[in-house]
């Protein structure tokens, strides 16, 4: 089942919010090292969440295109397809 | 010509180095605080596996991978001033071309017969082992699981292949499950392990994640580097220990550590495993280890399969290092000894390097390891016991490391 944007995107913002610990508002243009300021080992326990609410991979590969919130949301929707 | 030459305006660079800006700064701070650097250590003279001379002190070496103390042995060294007169100082070739000499095949047979395997494949480092057969056996669509606490050199494999490449928390079987069972089907899976994992010393259970990753039809890769010659009954390693060397697809090995020279190798029982040296480039592009290497090393791998005494021994100190240590109050990377590896935690990299020197002054050498090295942003005194180390000597080592705890506010 192929979900839209905006339920996905609902999804990832619940899945951000205990990585955000400035609680700085997300929209597309957010990126995660510059803005919410994510480490190596955050973005790791968060894709690892990404991955498990919508069991979907996103390697390591992937992970390298993905620098703002909008992108991943875009490549989460693609995966889902 | 010299026109446009002229009109060209020399424009103000980037400079490159600047990327480095922070490391620089963070190296800056540290030694300013008149500490040693510990990262700058020279060692004058050698003078067994277990002492050296730095800074004109003897010292306890309680930091290298000297595992087996094979270094100095009377047999490995003899072998090598052999090999030095019969077959030169170097190859100075490939091992596909002018670099594949007597002694080349000696040492592969020696690890056939140690791992008890079909084929053997020497590199010249433990890094290019990992670096050619991960980044050659796994291409376009393939993908590699890993560990996340995976070791440089297979994080290098990685990126130098084109395979999708997907880490797991470490040590996390369910984790590791995850993933496999969401690769797409038909895929090719290789799923990389480590048997120690170095920075804290503790080991995989390989048993249990090899029995998974083979229910998904992965290939196994398994580096044994900090295991090799002392865990397992022949000292084949963790998996041998843990009964399931005969599920390992390929191990990886070097020579830098418990065989107490340089090189690297994979060792396998893939029927096709022969055509690695004609496709796998970090084998082929490089000149093949000096004759003496391989010699040293042929005769440190013999005498292993048969230093059932050592590991014995071996095994004793770490239990005895674990034990004094954590009755001294200090906090271990691991509750239970586990290797030979016993990584001291340090509150922050400032009190770890006060630490270190501290343990220098004492006269023992440990190694300071701090991120991206450590996982969690640990900053660790990691201690690598040796065969060698005496239980006088371990006994001596509680004590300094109590005494600079004191010194340096730890304890």
């Amino acid at each position: 089942m192929t979900m839209d944007r905006a339920e996905t995107s609902a999804r990832i913002a619940a899945l951000i919010e205990p990585f955000n610990k400035k609680g700085i508002e997300v929209a597309d243009a957010t990126r995660f090292t510059d803005d919410l300021e994510f480490d190596s080992l955050t973005v790791m326990d968060f894709v690892a969440a990404i991955e498990d609410e919508f069991d979907i991979i996103i390697s390591m590969n992937q992970q390298a295109e993905i620098e703002n919130y909008g992108q991943l949301v875009d490549a989460v929707v693609k995966l889902q397809g | 010509m010299t026109d446009m030459l002229s009109e060209n305006e020399t424009q103000g660079h980037a400079d490159l180095f600047s990327k480095f800006d922070p490391l620089i700064e963070m190296r800056r701070d540290l030694l300013s605080t008149g500490v040693t650097d510990p990262f700058g250590l020279v060692m004058e003279k050698v003078i067994s596996p277990t002492v050296a001379l730095c800074n004109g002190r003897e010292t306890i070496l309680l930091g290298t991978y000297n595992y087996m103390g094979m270094t100095f042995d009377p047999d490995v060294i003899a072998a090598g001033k052999q090999a030095l007169d019969d077959f030169g100082a170097g190859t100075t070739g490939s091992r596909v071309l002018n670099g594949t000499y007597a002694g080349h095949k000696a040492v592969e047979e020696a690890l056939c017969d140690f791992y008890d395997m079909k084929h053997a494949m020497v590199f010249s480092t433990g890094y290019q082992a990992n670096l050619g057969i991960i980044s050659t056996i796994a291409g376009k669509g393939d993908y590699i699981v890993l560990d996340i606490d995976s070791h440089a050199s297979i994080w290098d494999g990685c990126k130098m292949g084109d395979a999708e490449v997907v880490p797991f928390k470490h040590n996390d079987i369910e984790a590791m499950e995850k993933r496999l069972r969401r690769i797409p089907e038909g895929a090719g899976k290789l799923v990389v392990l480590e048997g120690v994992y170095s920075m804290l010393g503790d080991i995989a259970p390989l048993k249990e994640m090899i029995a998974v990753a083979k229910k998904y039809g992965a290939m196994v890769l398994v580096d044994e580097a900090h295991s090799m010659g002392f865990i397992g009954p022949n000292g084949r390693g963790v998996a041998e220990d843990q009964g399931c060397l005969e599920d390992v697809d390929f191990v990886i090995g070097t020579f830098s550590k418990s065989v107490g020279t340089v090189g690297g190798f994979c060792v396998s029982n893939h029927p096709k495993f022969e055509i690695m040296r004609l496709v796998c480039r970090p084998y082929v592009f490089t000149a093949s280890l000096p004759p003496s290497v391989v010699a040293t090393a042929t005769t440190s791998i013999r005498k292993l399969m048969t230093a059932a005494e050592k590991r014995a021994h071996l095994w004793e100190s770490s239990r005895t290092l674990h034990k004094g240590l954590t009755d001294a109050g200090f906090q271990l990377g691991t509750d239970e000894p586990q290797s030979a590896i016993i990584a001291v935690i340090m509150p922050d990299l400032e009190r770890g390097a006060m630490m270190w020197e501290a343990l220098l002054h004492e006269g023992l050498y440990v190694n300071l390891a701090r991120p991206p090295a450590t996982p969690a942003n640990m900053t660790l005194l990691r201690c690598s016991l040796c065969a060698e180390h005496s239980a006088e000597q371990v006994q001596q080592i509680i004590g300094m490391f109590t005494r600079a705890g004191k010194t340096a506010g730890i304890l």
